[in-house]
C-alpha cells in the first residue's frame, strides 16, 4: 500500500530498533510532541524496544483545549438556536458537570463535521439558525479553520461563528525546557508541514536541543528517534528533518498566510499547564464579529476540575498515566475524569486502550 | 380478576442491579456494540428475568434443535455501495441464525415507516429484501408494517426475524473457546463501516469501498461439515469489529487470545480511510465475515474447505486462543511489541487531526 505499509514494515523496524540500541550510550530522555505520534508509540510499543524515555508531550489539542472553553461550548451548545459543529474527538471530553454528547442526547444540536468549511455550509443553508465551530487544535487544523472565516466574511455569513481555542508548538517547547528535563524533541510533522521548522531554530541554539521533525508512522518514529540519539551522542543540537516528504523548511506560505490573515496570536492558557505567553490564536479585531465567545457573551461558566486528575503533569511528561491513582479505576474512557482519556491522541487514553497497567 | 404481585416473586425486584442514575440518557454510543452498549443490555436484561441474552438462541432443544434470532436495521444511508437496508436486513440475520451452527429456514419482516417516504424507496427496499432472500434460499413468510408520523421515525426502519434448525454436528457457542484453538477470519475486515461513514458523511474517498454485507451461511456449513465439534464458536463481527467479538468470546470462554497484527487482512483503502478518520479498523463494522475458533488439529481442514467458497476465498489464521491473560485480547504488533486489543467504548468518534 502506499504511504502506509513501507512505513510499517516489521523487518525495517526491527533494524531501526537495534540501530537505536547500537548508538545509545545512555538513556535518553525524548519527548514527542504530538499526540499522533504518542498514539503510534504506544500502540506499537515502540517506547518498550527502544532503550530510551520516551515522554509523551502535550501535542493532543483536545486536552490541552481550558476546561472554561468546553464549559462554553456546553453552554453555547444548549441554546436552542444553536447548531453546534465540531470534531468528533471534541464531543466526549468531560466538561465540569456534562459533556456534548451528553449535551446532544439531551436535545442540544451537536453535529460532527470533518472540515470547518462544512459548517459553513451549514450556515449557508439554515439562515434562520446560529452555526457555531468548534476551532480547536494546533497549527494543523488553523489554516482550515481560518479558510472557513475568511469565506464567511466573504460571503457575509452574519449566522457563522467560531469558538476558538487555537495552541501553537514552539511556545509550549520553551515552556517545557524552562521546567522539565527532556533532551531532546520530536516535533510533530504535520504541524511542521504547515509551518516549516525555522522557528524551531532558535529553541534548539537557545536549550541546546536537539528538535528532529518527525512523521507519525512506526518506521517514522523509530528513524527520528535514531537521528535524536545520534545528536545527543555526538553532542550536537540542530534541527533535522526525518519527515522529508511532507515538510520543507518554510512550510506551506499560502496556508500560514490565510492563518495570519483571520488570526492573531495571543496568550493562552492550556489546560493542566496553565497560561503560557503568546502561545495561542485568537480571531483578527477584523474578524472579532465571528468570536462566538463575544457573540454570546458571558454565559456564567465556572470551571471546576476533578482534583483527582493529574492532566497537567501527564501533559508536560513529567509523570505517567500509570503513576494516576485514578487512571483506570475512577477514569476511564467510558467516564473520563481528565481530557488525556478522551482521545485516541491523549496519553491516558493511549495507555488505556493498549492495555497497560500498573505493575503491583 | 387480579391480583397484587408478591414481591418476592417478582424477578425484576429480586435481580435488579442498582438502578442508572436518574438523569441518565440514552447515547448514541449505547447502540455502538461496544463497552457503553455491554453496560446497557448489564442494565437491562436482568429486568427480562432471563439470563444474558445472545445474538441468537437455541428455543427447542432435542433433534433437531431450533435456533431463533432478530434484529433491527436503521442504517442510514439506505442505499450503500454494496448493499442496502434491504439486503442487509436478511444477511445480518440469516447471520445471526449461522453463527448458531444452524441452517436458516425462514424470516420475518417487519417495516416502521414514516410518513411522507416516497413509495418508489419502499418498493426498492422490498425488492432488494426479495433478491436477497432468495439469493439465500430463506423464504420471508411472515411480515408487518405500520407507517409513523413525519419526524416520529427516520425514514424507514426494518426489523427481520430468523428461524433455523441446527446442522447435524454443530455445537459451536460464544464460551467453547478451547486453549490452542486457531482463530479463522474468512475475509477482509472494515469494508462495511467505512462504507457506510464515507457515503454518510460524504467524505469523497477516490475509491470507492464496497460494503462486505453478505450471507454466510453456507460457509457456515461448509466449516461444520468439515469440522463438526471441532468447530468450537462461530461469531460475525459486527457492530464493535473484530475487536469487541474477540473480547466477547475471550470473556465468555475464559482463555486468552493472541493476534499477529501482521496477519490481519485490513484492505488497503480501509487502512487509508481509518487512518484519516483517526478510526481503527478493529473496531469497524463489518457485515459479511466471520470469525472461527477451531481446534488446532482441524483447523487446516477447515480453511481449505472455507477458501472454496467466494466468501470464504481469502479466509486465513489470525491468531490463537491460550491459556493467559483470561479474558484479554493480546496482539503482536507490526515492530514486534505486544499491546491488549480492547473492545469500543461507545461510539467511534473521527479525532481531530
Amino acid at each position: 500500500m502506499r504511504y502506509l505499509d513501507e512505513y510499517r514494515d516489521p523487518v525495517l523496524a526491527r533494524r531501526l530498533i537495534t540501530e537505536i540500541r547500537a548508538a545509545a550510550t545512555r538513556e535518553w530522555s525524548i519527548m514527542e510532541v504530538c499526540g499522533g505520534q504518542t498514539h503510534t508509540i504506544v500502540r506499537q510499543g515502540i517506547d518498550e524496544l527502544v532503550p530510551v524515555r520516551m515522554v509523551h508531550g502535550p501535542g493532543c489539542p483536545v486536552c490541552v483545549t481550558p476546561l472554561e472553553v468546553i464549559d462554553r461550548a456546553l453552554a453555547i451548545a444548549a441554546r436552542p438556536e444553536v447548531i453546534f459543529t465540531s470534531f468528533g474527538d471534541m464531543l466526549r471530553v468531560p466538561g465540569s458537570v456534562t459533556d456534548l454528547l451528553s449535551a446532544k442526547a439531551r436535545g442540544a444540536d451537536v453535529r460532527v463535521v470533518y472540515s470547518p468549511l462544512d459548517a459553513v455550509r451549514l450556515a449557508r443553508r439554515n439562515p434562520g439558525r446560529e452555526v457555531v465551530f468548534f476551532a480547536v487544535g494546533f497549527e494543523t487544523t488553523a489554516p482550515a479553520n481560518a479558510m472557513a472565516v475568511l469565506k464567511a466574511a466573504e460571503e457575509g455569513l452574519a449566522n457563522f461563528s467560531m469558538l476558538v481555542s487555537h495552541v501553537l508548538v514552539p511556545p509550549a517547547i520553551a515552556a517545557i525546557m524552562e521546567s522539565a528535563t527532556v533532551d531532546a524533541f520530536l516535533a510533530a510533522g504535520h504541524v511542521c508541514a504547515v509551518m516549516g521548522w525555522t522557528e524551531y531554530e532558535p529553541l534548539a541554539e537557545k536549550y541546546r536541543v536537539p528538535i528532529v521533525v518527525t512523521g507519525f508512522e512506526p518506521l517514522d518514529l523509530l528513524e527520528g528517534i535514531l537521528m535524536a540519539v545520534r545528536q545527543l551522542e555526538e553532542g550536537r543540537f540542530a534541527v533535522e528533518n526525518q519527515y522529508a516528504r511532507a515538510v520543507r523548511r518554510t512550510g506551506n506560505p499560502a496556508a500560514q498566510g490565510a492563518m495570519r490573515r483571520a488570526f492573531s496570536v495571543s496568550d493562552q492558557t492550556w489546560r493542566g499547564i496553565g497560561p503560557i505567553p503568546a502561545s495561542g490564536l485568537v480571531l483578527a479585531p477584523a474578524f472579532a464579529s465571528f468570536d462566538a465567545a463575544v457573540r454570546f457573551g458571558a454565559l456564567g461558566v465556572t470551571a471546576v476540575e476533578d482534583p483527582a486528575c493529574i492532566a497537567g503533569e501527564i501533559l508536560r511528561g513529567t509523570r505517567t498515566p500509570l503513576q494516576c491513582a485514578a487512571y483506570g479505576t475512577r477514569c476511564t474512557p467510558r467516564r473520563p475524569l481528565g481530557a488525556p482519556m478522551v482521545s485516541s491522541e491523549g496519553t491516558c487514553a493511549a495507555y488505556f486502550n493498549a492495555g497497560r497497567e500498573p505493575q503491583p | 380478576m387480579t391480583r397484587p404481585l408478591a414481591l418476592s416473586a417478582d424477578p425484576i425486584a429480586a435481580t435488579c442491579p442498582a438502578p442508572l442514575a436518574e438523569n441518565e440518557r440514552v447515547l448514541l454510543g449505547h447502540g455502538s456494540g461496544g463497552q457503553l452498549m455491554a453496560e446497557l443490555l448489564a442494565d437491562l436484561t436482568p429486568r427480562l428475568g432471563t439470563p444474558a441474552l445472545d445474538d441468537a438462541a437455541i428455543v427447542v432443544t432435542g433433534r433437531p434443535e431450533i435456533v431463533l434470532s432478530t434484529d433491527s436495521f436503521v442504517v442510514t444511508p439506505r442505499f450503500f455501495a454494496g448493499g442496502d437496508i434491504g439486503s442487509l436486513a436478511v444477511h445480518g440475520t440469516v447471520n445471526d441464525v449461522a453463527m448458531m451452527g444452524a441452517r436458516p429456514v425462514a424470516l420475518s419482516l417487519a417495516y416502521i415507516v414514516e410518513e411522507g417516504l416516497p413509495l418508489e424507496e419502499l418498493r426498492l427496499v422490498t425488492a432488494s429484501v426479495a433478491r436477497a432472500a432468495r439469493a439465500c434460499g430463506v423464504p420471508v413468510v411472515t411480515g408487518d408494517t405500520k407507517v409513523v408520523g413525519r419526524g416520529a421515525a427516520d425514514g424507514l426502519y426494518l426489523t427481520t426475524t430468523g428461524v433455523g434448525v441446527r446442522l447435524p454436528g454443530a455445537c459451536v457457542s460464544a464460551s467453547q473457546a478451547q486453549p490452542g484453538d486457531l482463530v479463522l477470519l474468512s475475509g477482509p475486515i472494515g469494508l462495511h463501516g467505512v462504507s457506510i461513514l464515507s457515503t454518510r458523511e460524504g467524505l469523497g474517498f477516490d475509491s470507492e469501498i464496497a460494503s462486505d454485507t453478505r450471507p454466510l451461511h453456507r460457509l457456515v456449513a461448509t466449516m461444520i461439515a468439515a469440522g463438526a465439534q471441532d468447530v468450537h464458536v462461530l461469531r460475525d463481527p459486527t457492530r464493535g469489529g473484530l475487536a469487541s467479538a474477540l473480547n466477547e468470546i475471550a470473556t465468555a470462554s475464559s482463555v486468552g487470545i493472541e493476534l499477529e497484527e501482521s496477519s490481519l487482512p485490513v484492505p488497503a483503502q480501509v487502512a487509508a480511510a481509518c487512518e484519516v478518520l483517526g478510526l481503527d479498523p478493529l473496531h469497524v463494522a463489518n457485515e459479511g465475515c466471520l470469525v472461527a475458533f477451531v481446534a488446532q488439529e482441524a483447523a487446516g481442514r477447515v480453511l481449505r474447505a472455507m477458501r472454496r467458497l467466494p466468501e470464504g476465498a481469502r479466509a486465513k489464521l489470525i491468531g490463537r486462543a491460550c491459556d493467559a491473560h483470561h479474558g484479554r485480547v493480546v496482539m503482536r504488533t507490526l515492530v514486534g511489541s505486544r499491546r491488549i486489543v480492547d473492545m469500543l467504548v461507545g461510539e467511534q468518534l473521527p479525532r481531530i487531526c
